[in-house]
Order: structure tokens, then C-alpha cells, then sequence
């Protein structure tokens, strides 16, 4: 300790290979930071390109127009109409009419045909929804924005161009001429596209909405947390704290192992045989996705379990026992509020696995067209990953926007997810 | 009473607290305890002794089964608490660790409130109707491991937070709150620095008075101070037992002579 060694090295052949084991060492670090490099300019280009590809989606073109709200035109009683009345008139033709009014100069019924189909076809919904919410504006005139057609949408939006025949362009000249008017008038404007967060799948790519994935991811979720969480820790405990070791058990935790890399196509064909045809249960709906979801998660929740149960140090083990707690005492005293952050980590990664998980929904129908809202999780719905396949399938030139929105939906409660798993870990982290 | 000879009478049986007759523990195919006999006596510090893997710990884990928790362990033999039958089939193993209670090598609080430390057994055993009751057992716990005047301010602190030697002392007074009739130690000061060994080998002699005491130790300086009876074990056999002071004095097998005055261990 007293003599100091020679810090040089006593040959120049031992010299020679201190530098290339430095060498070495920098030229490790430089490919491990260009790996990391690539991997974020991999992920840099997709979130761009979805950005880029979905932020638009979050506004809709909308047209102002002077509706007047006659009785006459809707169909309805002018006094005292009834709310079924109200629910069922005839609001296309006030709309067209209102447009009409706007270009008194289009005559003839194709040049009409072409006006009216400026405003989406589904704008007399939301003219409804006015008018049933307030009754009192019946005979009145109303200036209101009305959401437009997908194909004017894209063009005020720049991603097809406003020259008369060019690529992509499915408004005629006429078509782009009265628009040019509208903005001039300023009656053409973008508003927040609320259809996209409160309605259901739609033809119309400008009245298709996420809300009802959204629902039914919620519902499909909510079904897979209830059976595999229960079941996860169920299992993990028995394997982990109760189970003898033999080769029994050794066999189980080898399967286990396996089924958390077993194709999740697979589960889906599962499912379908045994849920649908065997149970009959209901196809499309987010009870038999949950089940399917939950039987793809199961394992990574045990096994998460599992690793987080073996971190709990064993004197905390013998203490409990020690004591004269019983076993089931000592595991739901002490072996399962220690490892539970753990579990819940596994657990919400195995839900954020699953609320991705496309291909085995596919299998059990959930790719069927939906434009309900479900209302249980005994109702055909959608999920987010497959509305976003179901979007991504569809020709018009709005749906590629849509589908981007919702990719960054579906990546936003993913994240979410995520985040909960990491604060959940920081609280309860514990050390020993 | 005949304290030199390795294998005590018949007679001897009823008068000891614990009493192992014919013992023996495998390990799969290791036999690791050989035909131990002893008898330990009530209210006074029995100290186990002898070179690492001499069977001392395996033994003392017989007494309260915890060598049940062993996969493939097999015990064999008697060993009698007051005359029960320790592995009796009609023997509740939990009933039998509220009688036996044990501290650990390592001191192993729960990562709980101190109070919830202590508090943890007579909860599971039922031992207090009210808490008024339970209170009085757990700060007449602390009280008896001599730590109450250090934490009674932060009850509610964590007991993980607590220096080494005061939860050591913390996991004596989580054993005493159940009012077990035999405490085992398992090295307990072995992680301990010197200041707080002291402390606990005087709270060993202090609990001496309510509790019979069984204690593992590599040092034969803590044998000698806190112990009244001493038992030497060797390669899985027992080789003596008898008066500490006559052990350490007075040898009478050359291993023990051996080991005690450091010619091997």
C-alpha cells in the first residue's frame, strides 16, 4: 500500500496494446451511440411523416350558410311540431335550398346537384341536432356552419390541388369557382373536427369518427383487465409461493414462457373456436376481444408477477413465518403489497400490448364495418388498431389524414399507458 | 446433574424446555445433522458454537420447523417442546412459531411503521381485543427490547429506516410480542458493529429472566458472555455440551479444546 506501482507499463509491446484496447473501447461507444442515433431517426421520420400526415385531421372545413328553418320545407307541424316529427324532417332540402339562395345564378339540375354536394351529405344531422335542442328557431333564418364535403376539405386544405383537372382534383370548375366565392365572402372556414372524437365509423371520411373505437377499445380493455389480472396474479402466486418444484411445475413455467411468444393470430383463431363457435358468444363485440386480449396478456402478467414476487427478499419470507403467520397470511401480508408495483407495471404493459393487438381482433370479426356507438360490450364495435387498418384500407384521399389522427390517438393513450406504468413504478419503488 | 456427557438420561427429558433426542436432518442425499441429543433448559441462554457448516443453524432451524420450508430437508428423530412432540402431525406449525419465536441473522424489519412491526403478530394471533390492548403490547415489547426510549417520538416512521443495531433490536421486539415461551437467534449481531452487539448481548441477559434462549454465534467471546450453557457442534455431530464456563474452561473432548482455543474453526 506504502509503494506506489509504475503507472507505465514496463514494455512497449504492453504500451502498444493499452491503446488498442482503448481503441477498442471508443470504437464500442461510437456504434452503440450511432445505434441509438439510428433508432431515433427511425422514429423521428415516423412521428414526422404522422404528424405530418394527421395534424390536419384535427380541423374540418366547415361552409357558413343562411338556413331558414321553414316548416313547410321540413314537413312539419308550424306550431306545435312533435320531437319524432322534428327528428325525422326533411333537412337536405333546407340545406340545398339555403344553398341555392347563396348562388341565385345556378340553374339547371345537374349545376344544382353539383352546388348542393359542396356540403357533406350528412350536414343535415347535425341541422337536426340544432333544431331538436331548440325548437323555438322553427321559421326563423339561421346563419350556421355546416361541415363540408370531404373532396372541398381536401382542397381547402391544399392536399389536392384547386386547378381545374389535376391529379387527385374530383371537384369540377364549377365546383372551385363557387368556392373560390364562398372564401371570398368568407363564408368557407376550418373549425376543430369534433365529429372525430364524438361519432362512429362512417363512408363519409368527413363524418367518420373514433369515438366509437375509443368505446370499444375501453369496453374490450376493461374485459381483458377483469379476467387476466385476477387470473395473473392468481397463478403467479401459486407458481411462485406455493407450488412444489418438480417437474411439473417446470413444465408449466416452460409453456408459460412459450405462450408469451406464441403468434397472437394464433389466439385469435383460438378464439374464434372456442368463443364463437363453441360459446357462441356475440362476433364482433368487445366481450369476446377482451377474452382473446386477455388470453395474449396472461402471460406476460404472470410472468412479470413472477419476477417481481422473486424480488421480495426472502428474510421478509421467514420473518412473516417466523412469527406464526400463516403462508396465505405471509403471501397477502407482505410477498403481495411488496411485489404489487410490480405486477401493476407488468400489468399495464400487457394492456398497452394489448389495446395494439390488431391481427387476433381480425380473426373474431371486430373488423366488421360499425357505426354505432356500442353501448355494452355485448354490441359489435371497433377497436383502435383496427379502425386505424379499416381507415388505412379506404380510397378516399380524407381517410389517409384520418387514419394518421387516429395512429396518434391510439399512440397517445399507449403513451399514457406507459407513463402510469413508469409513475406507478417511481411511488412504490422500494429498496432494502 | 451431569453436565459433561453428550447424551442425557431419560430422566433429564422432562426437566428441559426443548429436548432433541436421536436428531437428524438430510439435505437430499446430505446427511447434515447426526443423532443430536440435547436438552435445552428453561430461562437460560443456550449458545450453539462451532466451525461454519457444523449443523448449529440447521438445528436451531429444527425447533421451530422452519427447515419445513427447505425443499427435500427430512428431519428425523424427537424433539419435544414441554413434551409436545415439535413434528407431531396434529401439531399446528403456526401455533408452534407463536411458541418458538426467531431473530434472524440479518435483521429483517417489514417495510412497515415501527409500530406496525411490532404490532404485525399479535394482530395475526388475535392477541389483543381492543387497540388500547394492542398499544400496551407493543410499547411494552419496545420496552423489554430496549428501544422504546429511542423511538417512541416516530412510531409511524418506517422500521426500515432505523440504524442496524435498532432493527435488530426492533425484530427482538417483533418476536416478543407474541409472548413465545423460546426465542431462537440466528448469529444475530453477525451484522452488527461493536456498540450495537453490546446492547443486544445485554438485552440478551436482560430477556433471560422471561424467555428461554437458544443463540447461534461464530464468536466464542459472545458465547462466553452471554450464555450459561454452551453446546459444540462438529461436522453435523454434536460433540459437547455443558456449563459455559466449564467449556471454556474445561474441555473435556480435544475438538472442543481445538476449536476454543483457535486451532481450527
Amino acid at each position: 500500500m506504502v509503494e506506489r506501482t509504475a503507472v507505465i507499463s514496463p514494455t512497449q509491446a504492453a504500451a502498444g496494446r493499452l491503446k488498442q484496447r482503448y481503441a477498442a473501447e471508443r470504437r464500442f461507444k461510437a456504434l452503440g451511440i450511432s445505434a441509438i442515433a439510428l433508432a431515433l431517426g427511425f422514429l423521428a421520420m415516423l412521428l414526422v411523416t404522422i404528424l405530418g400526415n394527421g395534424l390536419t385531421a384535427f380541423v374540418q372545413t366547415n361552409v357558413r350558410l343562411d338556413v331558414t328553418l321553414d316548416a313547410e320545407t321540413l314537413g312539419v307541424d308550424a306550431v306545435n311540431p312533435s320531437a319524432d316529427a322534428l327528428g325525422a324532417a326533411n333537412y337536405g332540402q333546407v340545406i340545398k335550398n339555403a344553398m341555392y339562395k347563396a348562388f341565385p345564378a345556378v340553374e339547371g339540375r345537374a349545376e344544382r346537384r353539383q352546388l348542393a354536394a359542396l356540403v357533406s351529405s350528412g350536414a343535415d344531422v347535425s341541422l337536426r341536432k340544432v333544431l331538436v335542442a331548440n325548437p323555438g328557431l322553427l321559421g326563423t333564418t339561421q346563419s350556421i356552419w355546416l361541415t363540408a364535403d370531404d373532396d372541398v376539405d381536401m382542397a381547402m386544405k391544399g392536399h389536392v390541388s384547386r386547378q381545374a383537372g389535376a391529379e387527385g382534383n374530383r371537384l369540377t370548375d364549377n365546383q372551385l369557382a363557387w368556392l373560390d366565392q364562398l372564401e371570398q365572402r368568407g363564408d368557407v372556414a376550418k373549425k376543430f373536427n369534433t365529429a372525430l372524437f364524438t361519432t362512429g365509423d362512417s363512408r363519409e371520411p368527413e363524418q367518420a369518427g373514433l369515438w366509437g373505437a375509443v368505446v370499444g377499445s375501453f369496453f374490450s380493455l376493461s374485459i381483458t383487465l377483469l379476467v387476466c389480472f385476477p387470473l395473473g396474479v392468481a397463478t403467479s402466486v401459486y407458481l411462485e409461493e406455493f407450488a412444489p418444484k418438480n417437474r411439473w411445475t417446470d413444465l408449466i413455467e416452460v409453456n408459460i414462457n412459450n405462450l408469451a411468444a406464441v403468434p397472437s393470430v394464433v389466439f385469435g383463431l383460438l378464439g374464434l373456436a372456442i368463443f364463437l363457435n363453441f360459446f357462441g358468444f356475440p362476433r364482433s363485440a368487445p366481450l369476446v376481444g377482451g377474452l382473446v386480449l386477455a388470453l395474449i396478456s396472461l402471460p406476460t402478467i404472470i410472468i412479470a408477477g413472477r419476477a417481481a414476487m422473486k424480488a421480495v427478499p426472502p428474510s421478509i419470507r421467514e420473518a412473516a413465518l417466523g412469527l406464526g403467520a400463516s403462508k396465505l397470511q405471509m403471501v397477502t401480508d407482505h410477498v403481495l403489497p411488496l411485489s404489487m408495483p410490480g405486477i401493476l407495471t407488468g400489468t399495464i404493459l400487457g394492456m398497452a400490448h394489448a389495446l395494439g393487438e390488431t391481427a387476433p381482433l381480425l380473426m373474431i370479426g371486430m373488423v366488421a364495418f360499425i357505426v354505432d356507438i356500442p353501448a355494452s360490450p355485448l354490441d359489435p364495435s371497433a377497436v383502435l388498431p383496427v379502425q386505424v387498418y379499416l381507415w388505412a384500407d379506404s380510397p378516399e384521399r380524407a381517410f389517409v389524414e384520418r387514419t394518421s389522427a387516429a395512429i396518434m390517438v391510439l399512440l397517445f393513450f399507449l403513451a399514457m399507458m406507459n407513463v402510469a406504468a413508469i409513475l406507478l413504478r417511481k411511488k412504490f419503488e422500494r429498496r432494502w | 446433574m451431569n453436565a459433561n456427557t453428550a447424551s442425557p438420561s431419560q430422566a433429564d427429558r422432562r426437566l428441559a424446555k426443548v429436548s432433541a433426542r436421536d436428531v437428524n436432518v438430510f439435505y437430499g442425499q446430505k446427511h447434515a445433522l447426526k443423532h443430536v441429543d440435547l436438552d435445552i433448559r428453561a430461562n437460560d441462554v443456550t449458545a450453539l458454537i462451532g466451525p461454519s457448516g457444523c449443523g448449529k443453524s440447521t438445528f436451531l432451524r429444527c425447533i421451530n420447523r422452519m427447515n419445513d420450508l427447505i425443499e427435500n430437508a427430512q428431519v428425523t428423530g424427537s424433539l419435544n417442546l414441554d413434551g409436545d412432540d415439535i413434528y407431531d402431525r396434529n401439531i399446528d406449525v403456526v401455533q408452534l412459531r407463536a411458541r418458538i419465536g426467531m431473530v434472524f441473522q440479518k435483521p429483517n424489519p417489514f417495510p412497515k411503521s415501527i409500530y406496525d412491526n411490532v404490532a404485525y403478530g399479535p394482530r395475526i394471533h388475535g392477541m389483543a381485543r381492543d387497540q388500547a390492548e394492542l398499544d400496551e403490547i407493543v410499547m411494552g415489547s419496545l420496552e423489554k427490547a430496549g428501544l422504546l426510549a429511542e423511538v417512541k417520538d416516530r412510531l409511524e416512521e418506517t422500521g426500515t429506516g432505523l440504524s442496524g443495531g435498532q432493527q435488530q433490536r426492533l425484530c427482538i421486539a417483533r418476536a416478543i410480542a407474541v409472548a413465545p415461551e423460546v426465542i431462537l437467534m440466528d448469529e444475530p449481531c453477525s451484522a452488527l458493529d461493536p456498540i450495537a452487539t453490546a446492547k443486544v448481548e445485554e438485552l440478551i441477559d436482560e430477556l433471560r429472566e422471561n424467555f428461554t434462549i437458544v443463540i447461534v454465534t461464530h464468536s466464542m467471546q459472545q458465547a462466553a458472555r452471554v450464555s450459561q450453557r454452551t453446546a459444540f457442534f462438529h461436522l453435523g455431530e454434536l460433540v459437547e455440551v455443558g456449563d459455559t464456563e466449564q467449556i471454556f474452561t474445561n474441555p473435556q473432548h480435544p475438538l472442543t479444546q481445538g476449536y476454543i482455543t483457535g486451532r481450527f474453526g
